[in-house]
């Protein structure tokens, strides 16, 4: 069933593309100034040298990987209790930059695992739950490609991730319950000044870069979504369209 | 209460109707634990050592059979439209569901144990932690799978979409499972049963309560 806000929310004119482009921008800015800083002007850690450096990457987008999925669970349970179609068009655009953030994470977190842990990959509990996030976040975008209803592909997909998102706690507390291999969470008073700074820009780069990411996906969700629901051509107006249209137009 | 006593009865009746389907995924599974082993070769040692992962390998893929099936009766003749029209509650159509589903993966895992124990000499003492094991990791089982099952049965590509779904979202029962079934073989010295059933459990405690919230929204036209 659709309410009157769906409807409503179908015909509002889609978000001006400059806002997330601007947004974008930004993220690219502070994305490259915070990695300079961490770069050339972040002192090396006493243990681990220049291979700390990637933290000023790796940090922040576990922060903001973490951030979309719960963004994407918000608008699943407000796409289920108000049956408007903007959460639907946000929570695809979320699902899809939070999948891309979570494999980017795993990426970094093996480039890093290399040559502090010895090995690309460990079945630790905390990378297990974050590789099994991907798969079900992952499923539920090929689920999005293969139902053609748009209400019930919005219901689904919406129950979808509020059932994969109950692994997103269990991946956030893996590391205290279990104990194990990846190190616990650190917290401003665990890591020194020196490095504050660097990651605090790059994690602000990236929620603006996903943010304006998002804010793109939904727009073009809900373009799709307005021909996928827009009424069919009448039959004559179309045979009126094939027969103005110039003889190249056939080929 | 009593529509849940009613959901129930009528689909683990549906489950004995077609008993002679719960034969052929029985068959299914055992024949999924003779070709993992083709995986290991002769070795007694690391069959014996693999034999748990063989085993709920082989009961996750008999699983997506079940379920999928479970649904597919009630599509034929727009069954589930009918059932939806009577005065019950989707949730008890969906504990109905799940707890009989439920039953018979228990079941199925029960019988696959006795195959394991043949083929791989991977048999153990502790029975009843075993029969724990098995009803927690196959409850893991049936009610994230009762609930996409119910989604995909209204699809076309329901046989691709019911594992691509539902193979993730048990990732954490399988790891869970296969590790507790292991120290259940192998022997548990540092104590580390526990923590992996809890781990069950809790995953079990939260699939359940969604499933029962969730699967009347699933249902909607």
């Amino acid at each position: 069933m659709i309410h009157t806000s769906s409807n409503t929310s179908m015909m509002r004119k889609p978000v001006d593309s400059r806002i997330p482009l601007a947004l974008v921008a930004l993220g690219v800015c502070c994305l490259l100034a915070g990695s300079y800083w961490g770069l050339a002007r972040a002192p090396s850690e006493i243990f681990m040298g220049d291979v700390q450096r990637i933290m000023y990457v790796h940090v922040p987008t576990a922060w903001n990987a973490m951030l979309t999925l719960v963004f994407a669970f918000t608008c699943a349970l407000l796409f289920l209790f108000t049956n408007d179609w903007k959460w639907d068009n946000r929570l695809e655009g979320a699902i899809e930059v939070g999948v891309v953030l979570s494999l980017l994470l795993c990426i970094q977190g093996s480039i890093w695992a290399k040559p502090t842990w010895g090995v690309w990959w460990d079945w630790d509990p905390r990378l297990t739950t974050t590789a099994v996030m991907v798969c079900a976040f992952g499923g539920i975008l090929a689920l999005r490609a293969f139902v053609e209803d748009p209400m019930k592909r919005a219901v689904w997909s919406a129950v979808c991730c509020i059932v994969a998102s109950a692994d997103v706690p269990i991946v956030y507390f893996s590391v205290k319950w279990w104990n194990s291999l990846h190190q616990a969470q650190s917290s401003p008073e665990t890591v020194s000044k020196a490095f504050h700074w660097p990651l605090r820009i790059n994690a602000f780069g990236i929620l603006f870069l996903w943010t304006g990411f998002v804010m793109l996906r939904s727009r073009i969700a809900a373009l799709r979504l307005r021909s996928e629901l827009a009424p069919p051509i009448p039959a004559s107006a179309g045979t009126e369209a094939a027969g103005a249209a110039p003889a190249g137009a056939a080929l | 209460m009593s529509e849940l006593v009613a959901a129930v009865r009528k689909d683990l009746l549906l489950h004995w109707r077609g008993r002679i389907q719960a034969v052929a995924i029985f068959a299914f599974g055992a024949s999924a634990l003779l070709l993992f082993s083709f995986a290991i070769g002769p070795d007694s040692l690391a069959l014996r050592q693999y034999a748990a992962g063989f085993l709920w390998l082989g009961l996750l893929l008999a699983s997506t059979l079940t379920l999928a099936e479970s649904f597919e009766r009630e599509m034929e003749e727009q069954a589930l439209e009918g059932l939806l029209l009577l005065p019950a509650s989707p949730t008890s159509l969906y504990y109905g569901k799940a707890l009989a589903n439920w039953a018979l993966l228990a079941l199925l895992g029960v019988a696959l144990v006795p195959v394991m124990v043949v083929l791989y000499d991977a048999g153990t003492m502790r029975l009843l932690p075993l029969l724990g094991i098995i009803v927690l990791g196959t409850a893991g089982l049936s009610a994230p799978g009762t609930l996409y099952a119910a989604m995909t049965a209204q699809t076309r590509s329901r046989q691709t979409l019911l594992p691509l779904l539902f193979f993730p979202l048990v990732v954490p029962v399988l790891l869970a499972a296969v590790k507790a079934t292991s120290l259940l073989i192998l022997g548990d010295p540092m104590g580390q049963l526990r923590p992996w059933a809890m781990l069950l459990f809790l995953f079990d405690a939260i699939q359940w309560s969604l499933g029962g919230l969730l699967f009347g929204r699933v249902l909607e036209d």
